[in-house]
């Protein structure tokens, strides 16, 4: 089968680039090997709400029209929307088509699936940034009697056994995770590594609608002076709940979840944590007072002033005066960890030359290094809001349109190749 | 809040821009970031000893000091020692003072921030029943280290700890005492 552009996933990202592609009168196909909105269908626990609010998932030519701009959707609602999204731009999905390899051939690629091979002149990666559960190397000296989870796998409190349970990471998977299960009766003992802290509501507006209208949700990914430390800052402490309320690690510490410094290592089954949990906590409260006063300041150059609520700081987080630097995993206290350590991408299937030592691909803000294949939906990629459903819309509108000029100077250079043929 | 209008540039006498040009060398040739920092040290005299720094390897070659750095160590009086030098653990605690603070100049500069004076004073407390054995629940090492920093610099005092919570994420030091390391101890 042929066609001009193979897209991979039908996630938002792909979507969004199907809707550009369209628009721009190029002939493509989307290839997913589940169903539209399958990671968040098979890849997300049972209680997750977005963190963002309705109003903040803007695609291209599509948005919230409901009567709750500030809510919160759950998983049905999140994939009824992506959903609705692919049926109202009529995207080229074919679904159950899983992706095995891709290749070049000739002067464009081949794409390879289990249900027939694409030759295409250009390749859209859409298969999303969060595929695998990034764990540890400590992972190996986990006594082997503990039962480990990630939250790919994680579903519900009741899915665990009575006792106490071991988070690693305290970003946005991490701290809800923590926050559930010591509900649920559970003691929780929550690794705390690097994290960034927010509240949910600053000034009785939504942090989220501050972060839109102040830009710091544009902010372009060749105007950060360190694009590295950009693209690894990890999630926001933050939660999508109906009451709104602020999950951080004082509100987690409240209700009896206690706070360990970073997992190190794992000696005879014994967990040891860094002794940096003073500084991670004092490093989130600094950023987020920075963060504040940019809100502060652009509230104040933009007459926002008389109209919201005067600005306040939050307490800092508590830290216990001598956290224990020791958990041992043996002594049957403990009978569950889930390790809330991030995702990467998985690109196993990928047969071009174009990933770097650690298996990133190497791109400048989406552009691949091989002539026509495009990266969409990776964090920081040409836009901070660039993995979110509210950002990777202007992405794909950027990256659709370098693809459609390389695509146009193909064309252009096929034809004089032809002219010149039939001229001689 | 006052930040920094300076007319005249920032210098706490850190070339920052070789540092990150560093940085970036060294993100294409990995290699050559791989350093082994070595010391030896030979026995004095009772509790005395004293260690030499000399050669290191790193940016894919030996290196040498410009000169040989030798570092004394003794115990008190109060051990019955003779009190020659500081206690090794005290040593440490130096390390630890010299790595934060040549960070704090280090991230001061890159940050546009005039340092007039850093001053760090560092307690750590330990139970020395762990090291004579006497008990064998205490541990050896401290219980704990409380570093405290006075510094006047053309800053507010938020962006002033945000340079020292930084120098602290980027510490080698900071993070051998924090993290637990193998080590290996052998007789040849
Ligand atoms: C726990 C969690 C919570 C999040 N919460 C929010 C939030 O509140 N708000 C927000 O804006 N963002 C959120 N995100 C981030 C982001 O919006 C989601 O990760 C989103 O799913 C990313 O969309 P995507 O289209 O880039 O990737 P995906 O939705 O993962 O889509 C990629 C698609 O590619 C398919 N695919 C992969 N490999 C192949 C292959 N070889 N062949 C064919 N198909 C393939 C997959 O099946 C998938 O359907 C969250 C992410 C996580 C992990």
């Amino acid at each position: 089968m042929r066609t001009t552009t193979v897209v991979i996933g039908a996630g938002q990202a792909g979507l969004a680039m199907s809707w550009w592609l369209a628009k721009r009168s190029i002939d493509h196909v989307v290839l997913e090997r589940g169903e539209v909105a399958n990671s968040w269908k098979t890849e997300r626990w049972d209680s997750l709400t977005l963190l963002t609010p309705n109003w903040q998932s803007r695609l291209p030519g599509y948005g919230y029209q409901g009567g709750d701009p500030d809510g919160f959707r759950t998983m049905p609602e999140t994939i009824g929307f992506i959903e609705q999204y692919a049926e109202v731009i009529s995207a080229p999905v074919r679904t159950h088509t899983k992706v095995i390899s891709v290749r070049s051939r000739g002067e464009g690629y081949e794409v390879v699936t289990d249900q027939g091979n694409w030759q295409c002149e250009t390749v859209v990666l859409a298969t999303g940034a969060c595929n695998i559960p990034v764990v540890p190397a400590v992972a190996e000296a986990v006594p082997p009697a503990m039962k480990t989870l990630t939250p790919i796998q994680y579903r519900n409190p009741d899915q665990l056994e009575e006792g106490g349970v071991f988070v690693v990471g305290a970003s946005a998977s991490g701290v809800q995770i923590a926050d559930e299960i010591q509900r649920s009766g559970r003691p929780v003992t929550l690794a705390v590594g690097e994290h960034v802290r927010v509240p949910r509501v600053y000034r009785g507006k939504d942090i989220k609608r501050w972060m839109d209208a102040s830009g710091v949700l544009d902010q372009r990914y060749d105007e950060v002076d360190d694009i590295v430390r950009a693209r690894n800052v990890p999630s926001l402490q933050l939660a999508g709940y109906t009451d709104r309320r602020t999950i951080d690690l004082n509100s987690l510490t409240r209700i009896g979840v206690k706070l360990v410094g970073r997992l190190a290592g794992i000696n005879q089954g014994k967990a040891q944590f860094s002794g940096s949990l003073r500084n991670v906590c004092a490093l989130a409260d600094l950023k987020m007072i920075r963060l504040l006063d940019t809100i502060d300041e652009w509230a104040r150059e933009n007459g926002c002033d008389g109209e919201v609520g005067p600005p306040h700081r939050f307490e800092p987080t508590e830290v216990e005066e001598s956290p224990p630097l020791l958990l041992d995993l043996t002594s049957g206290r403990i009978k569950t960890l889930i390790w809330a350590t991030g995702f990467r991408p998985d690109y196993s299937w990928l047969d071009l030359p174009v990933l770097d030592r650690k298996g990133t691909i190497r791109h400048d803000g989406g552009v691949v290094e091989a002539p026509g294949l495009y990266l969409l939906g990776m964090p920081f990629l040409r836009r901070r809001k660039s993995s979110l459903i509210d950002g990777v819309g202007d992405d794909a509108h950027d990256l659709s349109a370098h693809l459609a000029s390389y695509v146009r100077g193909k064309a252009v250079k096929t034809r004089e190749v032809h002219a010149r043929f039939s001229a001689g | 809040m006052t930040t920094a209008t300076t007319e005249k540039p920032v210098n706490n006498g850190v070339n920052v821009e070789a540092l990150f040009g560093a940085r970036e060398a060294l993100t294409k040739a990995p290699e050559a970031a791989q350093f082994k920092w070595r010391a030896s040290c030979e026995w004095v005299k009772g509790t005395q000893s004293r260690s030499t720094v000399d050669s290191f390897y790193g940016l894919g070659a030996e290196q040498k000091h410009k000169t040989k750095f030798t570092f004394d160590s003794d115990h008190p009086e109060v051990f019955a020692s003779e009190d020659a030098a500081a206690t090794p653990v005290e040593i440490v605690l130096a390390g630890l003072a010299g790595c934060l603070t040549a960070g704090i100049a280090a991230v001061a500069q890159a940050r546009d921030i005039q340092l007039r004076s850093v001053k760090a004073t560092l307690e750590a407390g330990m139970d020395i029943r762990g090291i004579l054995g006497a008990d064998p629940d205490v541990r050896n090492g401290f219980d704990g280290i409380k570093v405290t920093y006075k510094i006047d610099a053309d800053a507010s005092l938020d962006d002033i700890k945000a340079v020292v919570a930084q120098s602290q994420k980027r510490s080698a030091v900071y993070d051998i005492i924090t993290n637990p390391t193998n080590v290996t101890v052998e007789v040849k």
